[in-house]
C-alpha cells in the first residue's frame, strides 16, 4: 500500500537523509521524500498498519531535522 | 576598513529584514511562521550586535575601575554571548543532537564547532568576538535566503503547473451545486461556467465555447468546440457555459494524469542528483577531518620538527574557516532545483518529462527515430492532386464523394471533406460496391464509377497510369475515363523545419521507421529531409530496427523514438528513451513514454531537447562554480589568505549565486 503525506523540510540534504532513515525503518518498503513538492510518498509492506509505521517514520525524520513536519 | 564594511552591511541587514517583516505583516509575502522568527532573530541580533559595536571600549575599561577587576571583561563577554545564542542557539541545539544521533557531520555541526572556536579563541584573548557572531548571524542570513527563495520558487513552479480543478458543478433541482470532482461519477452531466477550469473528460452535450489549452499544450491559440467534441480536463472554459457529460472518473481523467505524472516526476532522481547527494555524503567527513588535520599538524611539525613557536592559534583558526567554507548546501540545494525548474518550464511548454534521469538522458539524444503516421505525417487522409481531368475539378470530386457517400472507409470520409459540400443524397441512386475495386452508382443519373486499376479494368474502360505516391482513385463518368484523384496521408506542416531544428540542436541522425510502402516512405523521407528510412516493417520489426540502431550508435549518445502512443509502446519502452506525441487522453502513451508532447506538433521534440540542454547546462554550471569557489576558498583558508568572514561570504554567496542561476531553468519561452 502506497500513500502520500504532506511534510515541511527545510533542506534538501536533510530531505535526501530523511529518505534514506525512512527506507531503513521496518514495515517501509520503499520511500521517497521529494523536497520540492514537499511530499513523501511511503510504500508500506504487505500487513503492516500505515498508522503505527508513520509513527516511526515521523520519529527517524525529526532525529534528522527537529523542526520537520509531516501531515499525517 | 573591514569593520566599517561589516557595519555598513549589518545596517543594511537590519533595515531589510525590517523592512521584510513589516511587509509580510501586511500580508505581502508569504513567509512560513518559522521564517518569520527566524527573520525577526536576525533583526534582533544584528541589531544588538550593531550597538555593541558601537559601545566605546572605555565602557568597559571604566567598568573594570569601578566594579572589581575584569568586570568589563566579563561583561562585554556576556552581552556577546547573548547576542550569540540569539542567533545561534538552533544550530548549535541541532549540532548537540546531530551529535547524541551519530549523525555528526552535517552544517549545523561545521557552523556549530567554528563559531564555538572563534568565542573560545575571542575569550582567551579578551578580544573580537565580533568575529564569531558575524559568521552565525551571516550563515543564519544565507539559510533564511535560501529557504525563502526556495520556497518561493517552488511554489512559483508549483502553481505553474496546477491544473487541479477545484470542484464541479452538478445541477440538482434546477440549482448549481459544487462537488468534490472525485465525487462525480460517469455519467454525470456537470456544467463548466467561463473562467472554470474542467475538472473531469467528457463529451459536450449542450453549448459552444472556445477553450484555452495553455496549461496543458503550451498552445496559446484558443480552440473552439461545440456539442459533441470530446473535451479533456484542465482545459480552461474562456467563454460560454457548457453541459459535458462525463466519461471517465476524475481519478482517470486526463488532469489526474498528469498531476500524477509531475508530482512523481522530481521524485526519479538524475544521475547528477545522486552524485551530489552521495558526494555531500563523503564530502563533509573528509572536510572534518582535514580541518581537524590543519589544527594539529601544522602546529605539531613547526614545534616538533622545526623547532618553531607552534602558533595554535592562527592554525585553530585557519581550521575554522576551513570548515566554514565547506558546507555543502550551495550543491545540494542547487542541483534538484534546477531540474524542478527544467521539469516545470517544460510543463509550460507542454512537454511532460517523466523525471530528472529522463531530462538528462534526452540532452544526450544524438540519433532520432521517428514513427510516420500520425508523428511525421497527420494519420489522416486527404486529397492530394487531382490529374488528367476531363470535368472541373469541384466537379470531379463531387461525383466522387456522392459515389462513396454510403462508405465510411477513411478514403471516402477525405473525398467528402475534400469535396466540402452538404452531399444531398437522393442524387445518388443504384449503389453498388465492388469490394476490393471501387464503388459504380448512378449520379443524377449518370452512371459513375470510383474506385482502383482493377475497377477499370473490370469495366473495359482505359485509364492512366500515376506515377505519384497515395492511393488512386481512377474516375468514370458515363462510361468515359475522367482522370483520377490522389489521395494520400499528408505531412504535418511543421515537420520539416522540425528535422531541422533537431538538426541544429545537434542531432546527429534522423531515421523514420514505417509499415507503408517503399514508395510511400521514401518520398516522405526526401521531402523531409531524414537521414534514413525503413519501410515496410510490421510492428515487432520496429523493435528489432530500433535495437540494430541501438547497437550502431557509439556509447554515450542516447536514441529517442517519436511515436503517436497508438500500438508503438514496446518500441516507446525499448530505446533510450520514448517521447510521445499527441498524447492528450491517450492513456497507454502517457504510461509507456518517458516524455510526453502535449500536442501534435513536432517542433516540440526539438524544443524538448533544447529545455534539456539548457537546464543541464545550468546543472553542470553550478557544480562548476560552487565546487570551484569551493576549493579555491578551501586552498586559501588552508595557508590563511581567507577569513572568516570572507569564508561565510563564499558560503552563502555562491548558495543565493547557484540559487538564482537554478531559476533560470524556468524560463524556456524563448528556446
Amino acid at each position: 500500500m502506497k500513500k502520500t503525506y504532506r511534510i515541511e523540510v527545510d533542506c534538501a540534504n536533510c530531505a535526501n537523509l530523511m529518505e534514506d532513515a525512512v527506507c531503513k525503518l521496518p514495515g517501509v518498503q520503499t520511500a521517497t521524500v521529494n523536497f520540492m513538492t514537499q511530499k513523501m510518498s511511503v510504500t508500506f509492506s504487505e500487513g503492516q498498519e500505515p498508522g503505527a509505521v508513520m509513527e516511526h517514520v515521523l520519529s527517524a525524520c525529526k532525529k534528522i531535522e527537529p523542526d520537520c513536519e509531516i501531515f499525517l | 576598513m573591514q569593520e566599517l564594511i561589516i557595519d555598513v552591511l549589518l545596517v543594511a541587514v537590519v533595515l531589510a529584514a525590517a523592512f521584510f517583516l513589516v511587509s509580510a505583516d501586511r500580508g505581502k509575502n508569504d513567509m512560513t511562521k518559522k521564517q518569520k522568527t527566524m527573520l525577526k532573530r536576525i533583526l534582533i541580533a544584528s541589531a544588538l550586535l550593531l550597538g555593541l559595536q558601537l559601545l566605546s571600549d572605555s565602557l568597559f575599561v571604566w567598568l573594570d575601575a569601578h566594579l572589581f577587576p575584569s568586570a568589563g571583561r566579563w561583561g562585554r563577554f556576556a552581552l556577546y554571548l547573548a547576542d550569540y545564542f540569539i542567533i545561534g542557539h538552533d544550530i548549535l541545539r541541532k549540532a548537540a543532537r546531530g551529535v547524541m544521533n551519530r549523525r555528526v557531520f552535517d552544517e549545523n555541526f561545521l557552523m556549530a564547532v567554528a563559531t564555538v572556536g572563534a568565542m573560545v579563541l575571542a575569550v582567551s584573548s579578551n578580544g573580537d568576538y565580533f568575529e564569531a557572531i558575524a559568521v552565525m548571524l551571516f550563515y543564519q542570513i544565507g539559510e533564511w535566503f535560501q529557504s525563502y527563495a526556495v520556497g518561493k520558487s517552488r511554489r512559483s513552479i508549483s502553481e505553474l503547473m496546477d491544473i487541479r480543478p477545484d470542484h464541479a458543478n452538478i445541477e440538482r433541482d434546477g440549482r448549481l451545486e459544487q462537488v468534490d470532482p472525485d465525487e462525480v461519477e460517469v455519467g454525470s452531466i456537470i456544467i463548466v461556467q467561463p473562467g472554470e477550469k474542467v475538472p473531469i473528460d467528457g463529451v459536450i452535450r449542450e453549448g459552444r465555447s472556445t477553450l484555452n489549452t495553455s496549461a496543458l499544450t503550451g498552445e496559446s491559440l484558443p480552440r473552439e468546440i461545440g456539442p459533441g467534441d470530446e473535451i479533456i480536463s484542465g482545459c480552461i472554459n474562456m467563454t460560454g457555459v457548457l453541459k459535458i457529460e462525463t466519461t471517465k472518473e476524475f481519478g482517470a481523467s486526463t488532469v489526474s494524469k498528469i498531476l500524477d505524472l509531475v508530482e512523481n516526476a522530481s521524485s526519479k532522481k538524475s544521475r547528477s542528483e545522486n552524485f551530489i547527494s552521495k558526494f555531500a555524503k563523503i564530502y563533509t567527513p573528509i572536510v572534518c577531518y582535514s580541518a581537524l588535520a590543519l589544527a594539529l599538524l601544522p602546529p605539531l611539525v613547526r614545534a616538533l620538527g622545526m623547532g618553531l613557536a607552534p602558533e595554535w592559534g592562527v592554525w585553530i583558526y585557519r581550521a575554522l574557516t576551513f570548515l566554514i567554507i565547506s558546507c555543502p548546501c550551495a550543491l545540494v540545494i542547487s542541483i534538484p532545483l534546477s531540474f524542478f525548474a527544467g521539469i516545470g518550464g517544460a510543463s509550460q511548454a507542454g512537454v511532460l518529462v517523466k523525471g530528472s534521469n529522463y531530462l538528462e538522458t534526452l540532452s544526450k539524444v544524438r540519433t532520432v527515430v521517428f514513427d510516420k503516421t500520425g508523428t511525421l505525417t497527420q494519420g489522416v487522409f486527404e486529397v492530394n492532386d487531382i490529374h488528367h481531368s476531363e470535368l472541373e475539378r469541384e466537379q470531379l470530386l463531387e461525383y466522387a464523394a456522392l459515389a462513396e457517400s454510403a462508405s465510411s472507409h477513411p478514403i471516402s470520409k477525405s473525398l467528402q471533406r475534400a469535396c466540402g459540400k452538404t452531399l444531398d443524397r437522393s442524387r445518388v441512386t443504384d449503389i453498388r460496391e465492388i469490394s476490393g475495386n471501387g464503388v459504380v452508382a448512378h449520379v443524377d443519373g449518370l452512371e459513375v464509377a470510383a474506385g482502383n486499376d482493377k475497377l477499370m479494368r473490370t469495366l473495359g474502360i482505359p485509364y492512366k497510369d500515376c506515377h505519384s505516391t497515395g492511393t488512386i482513385i481512377h474516375m468514370a463518368v458515363g462510361g468515359q475515363y475522367a482522370g483520377h484523384i490522389v489521395i494520400s496521408d499528408i505531412i504535418k506542416p511543421s515537420a520539416s523545419e522540425a528535422i531541422r531544428a533537431l538538426k541544429k540542436a545537434g542531432v546527429e541522425q534522423t531515421v523514420m521507421l514505417t509499415g507503408d510502402t517503399r514508395k510511400v516512405a521514401e518520398q516522405v523521407a526526401e521531402e523531409l529531409g531524414l537521414d534514413g528510412v525503413y519501410s515496410e516493417l510490421l510492428p515487432a520489426d520496429k523493435v528489432a530496427k530500433v535495437e540494430e540502431l541501438l547497437d550502431q550508435k557509439n556509447g554515450r549518445s542516447k536514441l529517442a523514438f517519436v511515436g503517436d502512443g497508438i500500438n508503438d509502446a514496446p518500441v516507446l519502452s525499448r530505446a533510450d528513451i520514448g517521447i510521445a506525441m499527441g498524447a492528450m487522453g491517450s492513456d497507454a502513451a502517457i504510461e509507456a513514454a518517458d516524455v510526453v508532447l502535449m500536442d501534435d506538433d513536432p517542433m516540440k521534440i526539438a524544443k524538448a531537447i533544447r529545455i534539456s540542454r539548457k537546464c543541464l547546462g545550468i546543472v553542470y554550471q553550478n557544480i562548476a562554480l560552487a565546487l570551484g569557489i569551493k576549493f579555491v576558498c578551501l586552498l586559501l583558508g588552508a595557508v590563511g589568505e581567507v577569513n572568516m568572514y570572507m569564508a561565510i561570504f563564499a558560503d552563502v554567496g555562491v548558495m543565493i549565486l547557484a540559487v538564482l542561476n537554478a531559476i533560470r531553468c524556468l524560463f524556456v519561452k524563448d528556446l
